[in-house]
């Protein structure tokens, strides 16, 4: 999602100015990822700069209280209706840290997985705890269409951060399974592997190293 | 760890403070079951702390020990070395009776199902316990029915439990667990048999109920439902491996506030693109 494509869309319903902009943004997603008046601008900036956003001619902007609304020309109409009618792009996963970082783990002699693991299931469960302690503030039906908004967008990081806890047991899980595995050009070289960071700190493990 | 404990008020937890009054404590707890080849380590020492106001998630694989806790914690079976406490009264130090008049009075249970004396309407099953603690009928009816408004389904007062939906019976199932003085609710995998939303609303009367006035372990293999805990105990082959405890939610949830009144959310998502 960029910021971009949500202002076009905004836009599609009628001209507004960059303080409108980033309110209505704000508002219809729950204020979830604040933007900064700048951040609105520059993007504006770049729409006008590549002709799908332009100003409203001066005589019909007397009553806006905001600076210079801004309108999408013909060419920002149809890439706002090609937004809503093109699915997001799945075919190149995003970048996740957390997944190159067990991935790299795993592969490596010399860290202990369930070590991370761990240590990533207790703040995912943080997370996935201050999502749900949000979601019983609010009501149990939604009566607005700012309330339907935010209730998804919520739905959705509490989904993801469920999925991910999930795939953190499933990693565990399957760690332990397959157990040590070769390294390859270690053995061959007949020399001891390290003891793996955190497999001999009990401490760790047992929670009682408080 | 000590160090990251949370100084400020944390949102929906505030009762589950230091100030708040210990409901439940396991200290040192093993529970050893056979002999010889046949000796299981059901739990092994394991420390918990549960005050007024806070529900503890308990989670963990299959065969991890969750259920052994629980039960240890409710008085239904004795610890092999430790000492539990519930309150200010030490099981150890009770006779079989004296336990089961405290467990009677003091702790509630919700299982997976088959919570409901199937041939008991939902007020004579919620008024059951206190009956059984030698409260007069009357009173006991009167008080299955505030226990049943708390929860939000008094209108299910005369239905039997196979008139009602699973969801109800959880319900009505906790409403039992914490009628009159009952204060600590041990609940074993209750949102199992529930399809998630309903699961969901299961877990916020139980966590009204909590934020009301009393206390509470929810053993679960579900992350969303964990997830309505203060925090969450993880058990594996009966060693507590973690007790995490809630510090940043309060940065998160007050940062999370810049907007006014009741809409305090701003700002916790991941970073856009431009
Ligand atoms: N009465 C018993 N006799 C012998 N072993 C027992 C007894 N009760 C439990 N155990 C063993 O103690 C361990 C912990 O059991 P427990 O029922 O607490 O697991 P759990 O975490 O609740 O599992 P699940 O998620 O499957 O319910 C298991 O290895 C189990 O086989
Ligand atoms: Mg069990």
């Amino acid at each position: 999602m960029t910021v971009r494509h949500g202002l076009v869309a905004l836009l599609a319903e009628r001209p507004m100015g960059v303080y409108e902009l980033r309110k209505e943004f704000d508002a219809r997603t729950g204020g979830t990822w604040p933007l900064n008046i700048g951040q609105v601008y520059t993007t504006i900036q770049r729409l006008m700069r590549d002709g799908l956003v332009e100003h409203v001619p001066l005589e019909y902007s007397h009553e806006a209280g905001d600076a210079e609304p801004y309108r999408l020309t013909e060419a920002g109409y149809q890439e706002a209706d090609g937004w809503w009618h093109q699915p997001v792009d799945r075919s190149v996963p995003g970048r996740d840290e957390l997944v190159i970082k067990l991935a790299l783990a795993a592969a490596s002699p010399d860290v202990h997985v369930p070590t991370v693991v761990h240590a990533q299931r207790v703040e995912s469960m943080r997370a996935l705890r201050d999502y749900t302690r949000l979601k019983a503030r609010e009501p149990e039906h939604v009566t607005t269409r700012e309330g339907l908004a935010w209730s998804l967008v919520l739905d959705n990081l509490i989904f993801t951060a469920e999925a991910e806890v999930r795939w953190l047991d499933h990693v565990e899980a399957t760690v332990a399974r397959v157990g040590a595995l070769p390294v390859p050009g270690v053995a061959e070289q007949g020399a001891a592997a390290p003891a793996p960071v955190g497999a001999s700190d009990d401490s760790t493990w047992t929670g009682r190293g408080r | 760890m000590t160090g990251r404990r949370a100084s400020g008020p944390t949102a929906g937890a505030e009762a589950g403070t230091e100030a708040s009054p210990i409901i439940l404590e396991l200290t040192g707890v093993t529970r050893v079951h056979g002999e010889g080849e046949r000796r299981v380590v059901a739990l092994r020492e394991a420390d918990l702390e549960v005050r007024l106001g806070e529900l503890v998630a308990v989670m963990g694989p299959s065969g991890s020990g969750k259920s052994t806790l629980l039960n240890l914690a409710g008085g239904l079976d004795t610890p092999s070395a430790g000492e539990v406490r519930l309150g200010r009264d030490l099981l150890s130090h009770l006779d079989a009776a004296g336990r089961a008049a405290i467990r009677r009075r003091r702790v509630g249970y919700v299982f997976q199902d088959l919570n409901l004396i199937p041939a008991l309407t939902a007020a004579e099953n919620v008024a059951l316990p206190r009956e059984l603690d030698g409260v007069g009928v009357r009173e006991a009816r009167e008080q299955a029915r505030s226990a049943l408004a708390e929860v939000g389904v008094v209108e299910l007062a005369d239905r039997f439990p196979e008139e009602m939906s699973g969801g109800q019976q959880q319900r009505v199932a906790i409403a039992r667990a914490l009628v009159g003085p009952r204060r600590l609710v041990l609940a074993d995998e209750p949102t199992g048999a529930l399809d998630s939303h309903t699961g969901e609303a299961v877990m916020r009367v139980l966590r009204q109920r909590i934020d009301a006035g009393a206390a509470g372990l929810l053993v679960t293999h579900d992350p969303r439902f964990a997830a309505w805990a203060d925090r969450t105990v993880y058990l594996r082959d009966g060693v507590v491996v973690d007790a995490d405890r809630d510090d940043r939610a309060s940065d998160l949830l007050v940062g999370a506030g810049r907007g006014s009144g009741r809409d305090r959310r701003r700002g916790i998502g991941p970073g856009l693109d431009d």
